[in-house]
């Protein structure tokens, strides 16, 4: 029943037209930057390297696909959260405003099979925003630009990293870029088990990652207690995958707080939806 | 004796400081068509979904097929079939698809010919592709009603089935549930807030109000226990008046041309009937017309 709910699931995402908001966007942006890079990528990447050109010079394609990839990657996976919430804030409180969720919880599955295929199909719509990203972003751009080392400016300072060392960094990233905007999906999903409405929770959700932001880049003593469990100070995890030498301990760190938030927000959801009086 | 399909006892449902139900009990049987009836706000859809556990109840207990709600929910949402409320769907599906998902979930293997049957037997053949952002409301309450029967529940409950309809679609969905009562054996729990739709379809019925069961019994016995204005159609209408009044001194009379409007009840309609043909009255015709409105609003008010 599990399985036929969720196959269920996935129809109803596949037949929104708003589920194809995240593609036609992440399409859009990606192209607009790959489009100025290959106008103007050349300046664009000696305003960054001028600092350094009196202490290194630079050989070889710098502007390859590989650091075009990892511009958009830091570019733009702070506004997907957006997108992914745009489908799973709905997919609670849209069942409600439409009156469909008694068609669902007047059947013989438990609210909790219901609620687990809603997040499986979500966590699922996440994964394929993910991979789609990381085609445009990555795939695409490589076609454009070639290949070629990857030069990171990190706090530490700039970082080459060679070719065929990248494609396993760009995996892991975007591994754990899925499960950041995995935690907004689940934090959406949450809300929505506490609202009527679609709209709701989709502002709830950017509501707190933007609060949760503030926080993270206020230097003010008072967060420094708060800062470290806050799934969005984890959300930029992914950078760690381009440092030399790879911050292990971090990135597990990282990991499991994403994780933990995972599980206490979809317990929180589980705990409401089972609870929730179906008034509308 | 019959099987009890539904029984609800001593219902409780409180929002708060806001008493929905208190203390409902009502049963019903095989094969039943039982009317639930009761004023708007009275706790009919309260009572209904907590039947179907979108609701849980503040106290009191829930048995459907003689088991209890709260530990065997599965088992019992697989043999009942709902509409509660309206009939609301996946607008951005076509019908066909809105039925592949309910019956996906409904427990049993639901195949595309008894999908394609239930479209058919609710009269929405050839609409099956379309989606249901372009349906009128019959027809939304018509491929409610097939999604109800697709996975061929014992129950079927529906929370005010006509409301909204044309008065075509009121007596189709009111021949429907007959149909199912009659040819398909079903028990039907049906909420209504008017009186005279119960009569029609039911053969029991429970009456709520400001959630509190006020009666229950056979609609039949219930009614029939109320007066009746009955109508006689009759020349010499003024002698026939004089006459009635001097036989029942306590039973009104109104009279309009060759109409006689008389207050009784139904016991004495043949009574009535010989005392004016054996005074050479010719009667030419009988119509009894039941005072519903009185009749609910008296139970209301009490």
């Amino acid at each position: 029943m599990f399985l036929r709910s969720t196959y269920n699931e996935f129809i109803k995402i596949a037949s929104k037209p708003r589920s194809y908001m995240g593609f036609g966007a992440i399409t859009l942006l990606v192209g607009v930057i790959l489009f100025a890079m290959k106008m103007d990528g050349l300046a664009f990447i000696s305003f960054i390297t001028a600092s350094f050109e009196q202490t290194l010079s630079f050989e070889g394609n710098i502007l390859n696909g590989n650091l075009i990839g990892f511009i958009i990657l830091q570019m733009l996976v702070i506004h997907i959260p957006l997108l992914i919430a745009l489908v799973t804030g709905d997919l609670v409180s849209g069942e409600a405003a439409m009156g469909t969720i008694r068609l669902l919880l007047t059947k013989p599955i438990s609210r909790t099979n219901i609620l687990m295929s809603k997040f499986v199909a979500g966590c699922c719509y996440t994964l394929i925003i993910i991979f789609w990203f990381a085609f445009m972003a990555v795939v695409v751009a490589k076609i454009l630009f070639g290949t070629g080392d990857l030069m990171v400016l990190n706090n530490d300072g700039l970082v080459i990293i060679k070719a065929p060392d990248v494609t396993w960094r760009f995996l892991s990233a975007f591994a754990l870029a899925f499960l950041s905007l995995a935690t907004i999906a689940t934090l959406s999903i949450m809300l929505s088990c506490f609202s009527e409405n679609s709209i709701g929770p989709i502002v709830a959700t950017m509501a707190v990652i933007i609060l949760f932001t503030i926080i993270n880049t206020l230097d003010v003593q008072v967060f420094d207690r708060v800062r470290p469990y806050l799934f969005t100070t984890h959300m930029a995890a992914w950078r760690s995958f381009f440092s030399d030498p790879l911050p292990k301990r971090e990135i597990i760190q990282s990991i499991l707080v994403l994780l933990a938030h995972i599980g206490v927000m979809l317990s929180i959801a589980i705990y409401k939806f089972n609870r929730k009086d179906i008034l509308s | 004796m019959q099987e009890k399909i539904v029984e609800v006892i001593q219902l409780s449902k409180h929002f708060g400081k806001t008493v929905a139900v208190q203390d409902v009990s009502f049963d019903v049987y095989q094969g039943d068509v039982f009317g639930f009836l009761g004023p708007n706000g009275a706790g009919k859809s309260t009572t209904i979904r907590t039947m179907l556990s979108l609701i849980s109840p503040t106290s009191g207990e829930i048995r459907l097929f003689g088991k209890s709600l709260s530990s065997h929910r599965h088992e019992i949402l697989a043999k009942i079939g709902c509409i509660v409320e309206k009939p609301d769907f996946y607008r951005y599906l076509s019908a066909e698809k809105n039925l592949e998902i309910a019956g996906r979930i409904s427990g049993t293997r639901i195949t595309k010919s008894k999908i394609h049957e239930m479209i058919e037997f609710v009269g929405l053949k050839g609409r099956e592709r379309d989606k249901l952002g372009g349906f009128s409301h019959g027809m939304k309450q018509r491929l409610g009603i097939a999604q109800t029967l697709l996975h061929d529940p014992e129950l079927i409950i529906l929370d005010e089935p006509t409301t909204g309809l044309d008065p075509q679609g009121i007596i189709d969905i009111r021949n429907l549930i007959l149909q199912l009562s009659k040819e398909r054996n079903k028990t039907v729990v049906l909420s209504s807030h008017i009186l005279s739709e119960i009569e029609l379809i039911a053969n029991r019925m429970v009456i709520i109000n400001k959630g509190k069961s006020i009666v229950q019994g056979e609609v039949k016995t219930l009614l029939n226990s109320e007066d009746l204005i009955v109508q006689f159609e009759s020349d010499r209408a003024f002698d026939a008046k004089s006459y009635l009044q001097k036989q029942f001194k306590n039973v009104s009379i109104e009279i309009d041309e060759q109409l006689l409007s008389i207050h009784c009840t139904q016991e004495k309609i043949p009574e009535i009937n010989k005392i004016l043909c054996d005074q050479g009255f010719q009667v030419s015709s009988i119509q009894s017309k039941r005072k519903l409105e009185d009749y609910f609003l008296k139970l209301i008010n009490q």
